[in-house]
């Protein structure tokens, strides 16, 4: 089964425990500057919305790098990134309309969410549930749960 | 190792940058922030300095689990001498700053002398140098965050600034970082602005790294956060409902100082309460809180986000405070609130967010107007002098005497000195309901016994985060014991007092603790940090930076006689509710307290006492 990220925002702290897991588990160390999930607070409305890779299908960043170094992981469906094959040019960062892949100028390669290769640590770090780690297909089944308890049947 | 082992030292005079090697000999006895900043501040401070002298110092210090994913590991700490006390001074912050000065490479900054012109200090990882902050100058915190940000076109940077508040010495100033988090107390915002530095803005892109044992560092918090969050206060009623959650709670037990203290149950609870604020609003439909937020790597998330109601009185002409903001929180609702019997929800977060835009700590700030509303009530202060008339109960005058305080206008001068100063300048000393000249919390001390003690005691004055007793007296953590009885509260004083310790030297915050002791803290200190952190060594080093600050204290002037309370709380029995009848049993306490701490009568450490603790 395919697993996608889904995120809550409704249920978000900005705490980044999710920024410090996905940097540690990537590099080692706890930096949220290194991180491929960014959580943002909208402080004149109080909303924190952690935002990260959707791994489209037909991924813009994919169909736009020049030396195919994006590749599709097949078993999680993850567009990820070969570093030893990305010349750094950045063109993928102007594709992407959603800013999610980024140049790390440390290394001189692109960066993105790359699902972990199946066990995403900001998931597994969220401590509220606002990011989880979901079959696909069903990303709305939670939504439908809620909908579902509100139908009233009484009526009919 | 956790730490980054180097610290910077700016000499504000000469403009001066270093960077030292952080002593990692007092490191592996004193851990890191309140503990580390202490023992650096003390070795170089004369304790007899004038707090807003260039003599003084101001350290800006993480612990070792700050910045990384331990929960709640984004704190730091300010150490200063305070001038609202004339004791040693730490104030701890949470928010997203510390974590910022962390993983630009920085364990603790000590800042020296007094700048000639207003700066700030700007830290890019190894970048660090002052810059003028002419510009800043007069502007409050939240107008200082936004053009700090703008000016270095970078939305990420991390800002711990004072507002007008601090720039205009009012002595209970503090410093404020992400809006609304603050090193709140003793007024150590006053010795920034003395030194003339506005701010400190920091970006660090460099991490935390070098954490002792990885593997079992991810392991054991990842363990420590599910007790937070199986647990009742930590997992549910603080997320819920904030510290706000004890507004009826300690109301019903009689423990709520109202009107200056002269009551200790507040009729108007309930409409400041938590519950308060999750209720629809008949103006606009909408309730108060709007949602809950956590600092850097809490798992908690006690914190408020709220929106005033825009019809309010105070705000109805300021679009500015209509966006969502931080508060109400326990303290300040009290102190805004019931210290002066003012039962206008709106109101007490209009004076909130003007505490947090101009940086004054809210509790030692609504203490005062308690003050000056019982001084006005006496007829020994006058509409004339105040400007507004300020019976107990108006909001009104509570709104006006917030704004001229922040400002820096009229009657707000004085109410900017505190209560004590205040006080003893109109010919009533008594009336200021402080220790060491620092305002009390939010816990009666004749409803909770060993908070009395916990006042009397604590080393940067009248404060509930030195020993926070009301968990087991009210809460039963770890167990219950009887909020009305003297019996046992010195033991259980001095645990508490050596125990907040460790937590504010660690990184951690001091909530934690109502699901984590000093055990629970323990195996996260070992796994990130080089050495041997046995549970013994946390506790005495717990009892050692209990011990190094009253030395300090002793050394600054401080003597038995400054631990006590006034004369209200001994003499006036509380007048309702289960404490009826009873006054603080302050003097049956204290002896006891002395001996088990191994004091003399005097209160100074005996010889063999600081011989055990190394000191």
């Amino acid at each position: 089964m395919q697993k996608s990220l889904h995120i809550d925002p409704n249920k978000c702290t900005h705490c980044l425990q999710c920024e410090m897991a996905c940097s540690f588990e990537n590099y080692g160390v706890f930096n949220n500057s290194k991180s491929r999930i960014k959580v943002f607070e909208f402080h004149h409305t109080g909303r924190k919305v952690p935002y990260t890779c959707t791994q489209c299908d037909e991924a813009w960043c994919m169909h736009a790098c020049p030396v195919e170094a994006i590749k599709l992981d097949k078993n999680t469906g993850a567009k990820v990134v070969l570093e030893d094959v990305c010349v750094g040019c950045k063109v993928c960062t102007v594709a992407c309309p959603f800013g999610t892949i980024n140049y790390v100028a440390d290394i001189g390669k692109v960066q993105k969410c790359d699902l972990c290769f199946g066990e995403p640590a900001c998931a597994e770090a969220c401590p509220t549930g606002a990011i989880t780690f979901i079959d696909a297909n069903w990303t709305g089944l939670d939504r439908m749960r809620q909908w579902a308890e509100k139908t009233d049947t009484a009526a009919a | 190792m956790a730490w980054t082992r180097k610290f910077l030292r700016i000499n504000l005079t000469s403009g001066s940058v270093a960077v030292e090697p952080l002593n990692m000999e007092w490191a592996q006895q004193y851990l890191g922030q309140r503990g580390l900043a202490t023992k650096y501040f003390v070795s170089e401070v004369d304790p007899k300095v004038d707090p807003l002298s260039p003599d003084n110092k101001l350290i800006f210090t993480t612990g070792p689990l700050t910045g990384t994913m331990a929960s709640t590991g984004g704190r730091y700490s300010v150490v200063t001498k305070g001038p609202l006390t004339g004791a040693i001074a730490c104030s701890n912050s949470g928010g997203y700053f510390g974590a910022e000065l962390k993983m630009a490479g920085w364990d603790m900054i000590i800042l020296e002398g007094k700048s000639p012109r207003p700066v700030y200090l700007w830290i890019e990882d190894d970048k660090v140098e002052l810059r003028d902050a002419s510009h800043l100058w007069g502007k409050t915190v939240w107008e200082t965050e936004e053009t700090v940000k703008k000016q270095h076109q970078d939305p990420l940077v991390r800002v711990s600034s004072i507002g007008r508040a601090g720039e205009n010495g009012v002595l209970y100033a503090c410093i404020v970082n992400d809006l609304h988090r603050a090193a709140g107390r003793s007024g150590v915002g006053a010795v920034m602005g003395s030194k003339n530095l506005k701010a400190i803005a920091v970006r660090g892109t460099k991490g935390v790294g070098n954490i002792a044992n990885p593997k079992e560092f991810m392991k054991v918090t990842f363990e420590k956060k599910k007790i937070l969050k199986e647990n009742a206060v930590t997992g549910a009623g603080l997320p819920t409902y904030g510290t706000q959650v004890l507004m009826n709670v300690i109301n019903e037990i009689g423990a709520m100082p109202t009107r200056n203290h002269r009551d200790v149950q507040f009729e108007g609870a309930r409409k400041i309460s938590a519950e308060a604020m999750r209720e629809k609003r008949p103006t606009d439909g909408k309730a108060q809180l709007v949602n809950n937020q956590a600092c850097f790597g809490c798992t908690i998330a006690c914190g408020r986000i709220s929106k005033i109601d825009q019809n309010h009185f105070s705000v109805v002409n300021s679009p500015k405070y209509w966006g969502a903001s931080g508060g109400l929180e326990y303290e300040a609702a009290w102190a805004l609130g019931s210290a002066n019997g003012v039962d206008d929800l709106e109101a007490l977060q209009y004076a909130n967010l003007l505490c947090n835009e101009d940086g004054m700590d809210p509790i030692s700030f609504g203490a005062t107007i308690g003050a000056v509303m019982e001084l006005y009530e006496m007829g020994v202060l006058t509409k004339e002098q105040l400007g507004i008339e300020a019976p107990f109960g108006s909001a009104k005058a509570l709104a006006l005497l917030t704004e001229m305080t922040a400002r820096g206008e009229g009657f707000g001068k004085d109410i900017g000195m505190g209560s004590a100063r205040m006080c003893a300048k109109y010919g009533h000393p008594e009336l200021s309901m402080t220790v060491k000249g620092q305002e009390f919390p939010a816990y009666d001390s004749r409803g909770i016994q060993g908070m009395g003690l916990t006042y009397a005691t604590s080393n940067r004055g009248a404060c509930h985060l030195r020993s926070y007793t009301v968990a087991s007296e009210v809460l039963g953590i770890p167990v219950k014991t009887d909020p009305l009885t003297t019996d046992g509260k010195p033991a259980l004083v001095k645990a508490f007092q050596d125990a907040t310790a460790v937590f504010d030297s660690s990184g951690l915050c001091v909530f934690t603790s109502f699901a984590w002791g000093v055990a629970d803290v323990q195996p996260q200190v070992q796994a990130a940090c080089e050495g041997d952190w046995s549970l013994e060594k946390l506790n005495e080093m717990g009892e050692r930076i209990w011990n190094l600050e009253r030395q300090f204290n002793n050394a600054a002037g401080f003597t038995a006689k400054d631990d006590t309370l006034p004369p209200r709380l001994l003499t006036e029995p509380a007048k309702v509710g289960p404490a009826k009848g009873l006054v603080s049993g302050l003097d049956k306490m204290l002896p006891e307290y002395y001996e088990l701490r191994g004091w003399d009568t005097e209160g100074r450490p005996t010889p063999e006492t600081l011989t055990r603790l190394g000191l």
